[in-house]
């Protein structure tokens, strides 16, 4: 029962983007398609999965002092065995992300569930929850991604959706139209859940 | 015998509402309004009524949404729909000025509070998504069906579409000096532009209207302004003191973003001190867009800058209070 508590967690109540407005960076730069945003949070729950089993296994053994340089390798050499896969097999999703696959590195959310969790808590939980809070970031990136791409491109995965008329707000691609798109999305969500006050 | 009240100061009564003040815009803008549909015919009147009636629809439908009382009655919806429509060029989609006031009054406005709580002028930061979002139908601008001085304009049908405003030329970024319209026109009325910014001989009538009834002071638009001549003259394209001053106040929004844009009471300081600093950052800005930058015209930005500026300026400009130690003896 702990589990799936511990998963929408991640998913819902903490979700990384809308709750915790963690790994902005990401989310702002990256979220100008459907698709970036997919890719993008799935390379961030792999690492965040990694990481968190990992970090949890060695919690004993680390010591308080150096446990953020500890942590900072570990999430780097899940990475780095990210960015090498997606190099291999999806070239062209690996080129629109660009520098953001490397700088999960320091992604704060990875770390934060490092610091906060995985390092207190049993393997298991610490994979559901990277699994749960990987999904949060990932629906929240598609989320974002899909009303960018829609509004700004006039298409959905690449995808037409309207006809020939309707001319695209270019803006909502351009950096205004993160700021802008997330702004609402996190008032609307603070409305519907009543955390508005 | 009177019941006598005893209540906090302030005890000055005044006569002025929001609704009265912002009846005086209005009625201070009509007179530029009559000579945009003059200069630009029956699709300028269209584009107004149009923006007005979707920033009135849009206010009352937010809130409605957000259970706040509905206060269309204040004006304040219709000086911003008639805003929007003057920073607008004449050919653009009529659905254009519907989602610029949604914008305008929705995002801008609303979203943050509604009157007296916009950070930025709704027009403005309307008109900058809007330029951001579809760049060719707010640039595309087409001759005035009529001169400036009444005769009908032959030329005008004839190439309506991609012709260059007075400010593009005098930047060199399209056509030649030779095409620059004279001064007169400029002043007049006449020129390719917005359509609100086209007739600086009636924004000025409504100024000075404005002005007269004090709704604004005289304080931002005179910085504002002074500020754009003096550097358009210093930094000429000759070298020193060589620039075209006149031609720089009177082209493009200056005159309007000045007097009626600038002065918006809640995203403009509040003192004296404030204002003038307001107005001579406006005017900087303006000047290095306009001389340096990438656009041919830069009030929209410089006015957008200087308003998220206003808080901090009203923070370093407060005066003293009476009584109070100076911190700095």
């Amino acid at each position: 029962m702990k589990a799936v508590k511990v998963f929408f967690n991640g998913v819902l109540n903490e979700n990384p983007t809308f709750r915790m407005v963690l790994g902005m960076c990401p989310t702002l730069a990256l979220t100008t398609a459907a698709i970036n945003g997919i890719g993008m949070g799935l390379a961030t729950t792999f690492v965040l999965v990694g990481s968190n089993l990992v970090i949890s296994l060695l919690k004993n053994f680390v010591p308080q002092k150096i446990r953020i340089p500890a942590f900072v390798v570990v999430i780097a050499t899940f990475v780095t065995v990210v960015s090498m896969i997606m190099q291999a097999f999806l070239p062209e999703l690996n080129k629109s992300l660009g520098i953001y696959i490397p700088l999960i590195v320091v992604n704060c959310i990875i770390l934060a569930r490092a610091e906060s969790f995985a390092s207190k808590n049993s393997v298991l939980l610490s994979i559901i929850d990277g699994l749960g809070m990987g999904i949060g970031f990932t629906l929240a990136l598609l989320l974002l991604g899909s009303i960018r791409e829609i509004v700004g491109a006039g298409t959905w995965f690449g995808m037409p959706v309207f006809s020939d008329g309707f001319s695209p707000a270019v803006i909502m691609i351009l950096p205004p139209g993160g700021f802008i798109t997330l702004g609402l999305v996190l008032g609307l969500l603070n409305k519907l859940t009543g955390r508005a006050e | 015998m009177e019941p006598l009240i005893v209540s906090s100061s302030p005890h000055v009564y005044s006569k002025d509402t929001t609704a009265r003040i912002m009846l005086d815009v209005v009625l201070a803008l009509l007179p530029a309004a009559a000579a945009g549909v003059y200069f630009f015919g029956g699709r300028a009147a269209l584009i107004m009524v149009i923006s007005v009636l979707s920033a009135v629809m849009t206010e009352a439908i937010v809130q409605k949404l957000m259970k706040k009382p509905v206060t269309i009655s204040d004006w304040s919806a219709v000086v911003t729909g008639l805003m929007l429509a003057f920073n607008l060029p004449p050919t653009v989609p009529l659905w254009l000025p519907v989602v610029g006031s949604a914008i305008a009054i929705a995002l801008v406005k609303q979203a943050f509070g509604g009157l007296g709580h916009n950070f930025m002028n709704p027009a403005l930061a309307a008109r900058a998504i809007l330029l951001a979002a579809w760049p060719v139908y707010m640039t595309t601008w087409a001759d005035p069906i009529h001169g400036a001085m009444g005769a009908v304009n032959a030329a005008a049908s004839a190439d309506a579409v991609s012709s260059a405003t007075p400010l593009a030329i005098l930047k060199g970024l399209e056509g030649t000096q030779e095409q620059l319209p004279p001064l007169w026109s400029i002043i007049v009325g006449g020129t390719r532009g917005c359509l609100g910014e086209t007739s600086d001989l009636a924004l000025l009538l409504g100024a000075a209207y404005l002005l007269w009834r004090r709704v604004i002071s005289w304080r931002i638009p005179f910085s504002f302004i002074s500020t754009v001549a003096l550097l358009t003259w210093v930094l000429g394209p000759q070298g020193l003191f060589t620039g075209n001053a006149i031609y720089h106040i009177f082209s493009g929004g200056l005159i309007l973003g000045a007097f009626y844009m600038a002065t918006d009471y809640s995203s403009s300081p509040v003192t004296p001190k404030g204002q003038i600093i307001m107005g001579i950052g406006c005017g900087i800005i303006t000047s290095i867009i306009r001389l340096y930058g990438g656009y041919p015209e830069g009030v929209t930005y410089s006015i957008l800058l200087m308003n998220v500026a206003a808080p901090l300026i009203d923070r370093f400009t407060m005066p003293r209070i009476y009584g109070e130690v100076r911190a700095d003896v």
